[in-house]
């Protein structure tokens, strides 16, 4: 701010034309770093998107090759009253709101008890972000074939003392079995979230609360978790967005199935489009898609945005 | 330097220095805190230990990998390695590097002066911008596959690395900008001031005067980057077929191909995930001031 401010003086002497031009040029040279990056990010996402609504108004089936003609708002008639569509949708918003609760109550527990001094911390935080850093696709399959194997798979073996040996977890609850593989895999990224909040408290606070005779509890609820709510809120948006597109967990681990029991939007949509090859409909799927994320995102980002707008005037 | 003093203190938080606790605690919080390391560890283990077994039954041979109950002492053997290895990997391995390293240069090339700009104007726009980056990360990839998918096969660029390049840097950029961004704002604006006192121009400030300050965040943001872009799947399995596949679609090419040989599946995993896993283990710092975005303070 006060690098702008100082050019204002600076030119304030000066005649007003010669102001107006200086100012517009600073105007230029702070904007023109901008440009390069937004007009490659509009070229190359919302191009696209604009021709995902043109595609959505037409028929276009691409085994019909001559099917090609304008149908007005027929795609998204179909798409809401299409019952495979809104079990997706509401997949979608399962798999994507326990995903993100649940690897976060399970960051912050895991944070706190890496938030001690002990012997082999660091070996013990590389081995937990593990889950993060491995291959998605790898995790899909380390978890199909080896983890959730009904006959070899490690987990029925460790709970057959408890009578579940022969659990077949991939489609008997597809759904649970998607989350169990997403939850390990996000954790980690909670938990790093979180680990850097907690070491980022001032410890001056928290002696002095100790020396006022808090419990841990309460100090734990009083000033540790405001303290960290700007990197739960993090978390949660970061999460989410990624998450909300998971593709390859359920691509490997269930196909969506059995029937369409675990498909989520982006599965479901892939489905349509590279198996069903029906461009029409996809495209128009694809169009309420983003204006369900837009709504629910814009309440999100608005309140991430409070927390994050006053970074500058918070530290300074 | 002078100016590392506020924005240093993140980093040396993690040190062990941090939080000295008072000599005169009671013995018995010790018996307390034994229990909790133990406790935490045994965690740590039962978290990884998916990773553990995977690792374990890719140095087995095929009929120790699948027995019920599970075989835990054997002969280990690097048979399984060398089959994957056969099975053509290298291709596949030269694609994904080519796409994360080139992405990753790009969006930092795009990214580091746009999140300048960000970092220096006027809050109405930024916010504007800002915002418009962000939404485009809300825009599900599913929605723009289609036109993404007709437009390179008209312009003949479907199985074409090249194309997975542009789209892992569209991918991401946005969440290189808000990082950046971020990180420029960790840089004191006194520096940045004499510096332009002293008669340098942009680029000079930007390369002489903040990169040096700015050097962990975009080494932050580039592992970001090179994580998201090794990882990636839908495009490149719906855009490529055999000249430009990465090494995730090598990894369900292998298994359809060759009916479920769980080691050589584990192998290839492993194999697959080793570089990422390698750099990510040895850039924990970075990894976690990239993803808090520089909000420790």
């Amino acid at each position: 701010m006060s690098t702008a401010a100082s050019e204002k003086t600076a030119s304030a002497a000066a005649t007003a034309p010669r102001r107006a031009r200086s100012a517009r040029a600073a105007g230029w040279a702070r904007r023109g770093p901008l440009m390069p990056a937004l007009v490659f990010t509009i070229v190359v996402t919302q191009l696209p998107f604009l021709a995902t609504i043109v595609y959505s108004l037409r028929s276009w089936n691409l085994l019909r090759p001559d099917s090609q003609a304008w149908v007005g708002l027929a795609n998204y008639a179909a798409v809401f009253t299409d019952a495979q569509f809104l079990g997706a949708a509401l997949n979608t918003i399962l798999i994507t709101a326990s995903c993100v609760i649940v690897a976060m109550l399970l960051g912050i527990g895991l944070a706190l008890l890496l938030d001690r001094h002990f012997l082999g911390r660091g070996v013990v935080r590389t081995l937990i972000i593990t889950p993060f850093l491995i291959l998605p696709v790898a995790t899909a399959l380390l978890w199909k074939h080896i983890m959730l194997e009904p006959v070899f798979g490690l987990l029925n073996f460790v709970l057959s003392p408890f009578g579940v040996g022969d659990f077949e977890w991939v489609s008997q609850a597809p759904v649970v079995s998607v989350l169990i593989a997403l939850v390990w895999q996000w954790t980690p990224f909670m938990m790093l979230l979180v680990l850097a909040g907690l070491q980022s408290q001032n410890g001056d606070v928290l002696e002095a609360g100790q020396v006022d005779g808090a419990s841990r509890w309460q100090m734990f609820v009083w000033i540790t978790l405001p303290h960290l709510r700007r990197y739960i809120e993090l978390g949660v948006l970061l999460g989410s967005i990624y998450v909300v597109n998971t593709f390859d967990t359920i691509y490997i681990l269930t196909q969506g199935g059995p029937g369409t029991a675990s498909a989520n939007l982006p599965f479901y949509i892939y489905q349509r489009t590279f198996l069903g090859f029906d461009i029409g409909q996809s495209a128009a799927m694809g169009v309420v898609v983003v204006i369900g994320t837009i709504i629910v995102a814009t309440l999100a980002l608005r309140l991430i945005f409070r927390t994050f707008m006053n970074v500058r005037e918070g530290n300074s | 330097m002078t100016a590392q003093a506020p924005t240093q203190s993140a980093s040396r938080n993690e040190e062990p220095t941090r939080r000295s606790r008072p000599p005169h605690r009671a013995t018995g919080r010790k018996a307390g805190a034994a229990a909790l390391t133990i406790v935490t560890w045994g965690i740590g283990l039962l978290f990884v230990s998916p990773v553990l077994w995977m690792v374990l039954t890719a140095f087995k041979q095929e009929n120790q990998a699948a027995t019920d109950p599970p075989t835990l002492f054997f002969q280990p053997t690097l048979d399984r390695f060398a089959a994957v290895w056969d099975a053509n990997f290298l291709p596949y391995v030269g694609n994904s590097v080519i796409a994360t390293l080139v992405s990753t240069f790009l969006v930092l090339l795009l990214g580091i002066p746009a999140a300048y700009a960000l970092s220096i104007a006027p809050v109405k726009r930024t916010q504007d911008a800002l915002f418009f980056f962000i939404s485009t990360k809300m825009l599900p990839v599913v929605a723009v596959v289609v036109p993404i998918y007709v437009a390179a096969s008209r312009l003949s660029l479907l199985d074409n690395i090249w194309t997975l390049v542009v789209l892992y840097t569209a991918m991401n950029l946005p969440i290189a900008v808000w990082m950046l961004r971020s990180f420029f704002l960790e840089v004191p604006e006194a520096l940045v001031e004499a510096a332009r006192v002293e008669g340098a121009a942009l680029p000079r400030i930007l390369w002489s005067v903040m990169m040096p300050i700015m050097a962990p965040g975009v080494a932050a943001t580039a592992l970001i980057c090179m994580i998201f872009a090794w990882n990636e799947f839908f495009f490149a399995v719906n855009l490529t077929a055999s000249q430009a596949a990465t090494v995730p679609v090598f990894l369900t090419g292998f298994i359809t191909s060759e009916g479920l040989f769980v080691a050589q599946l584990s192998a290839a995993a492993l194999m697959a995930s080793l570089p990422i896993v390698i750099v990510g283990w040895i850039a924990q710092r970075q990894l976690v001031r990239g993803l808090s975005m520089g909000a420790v303070k």
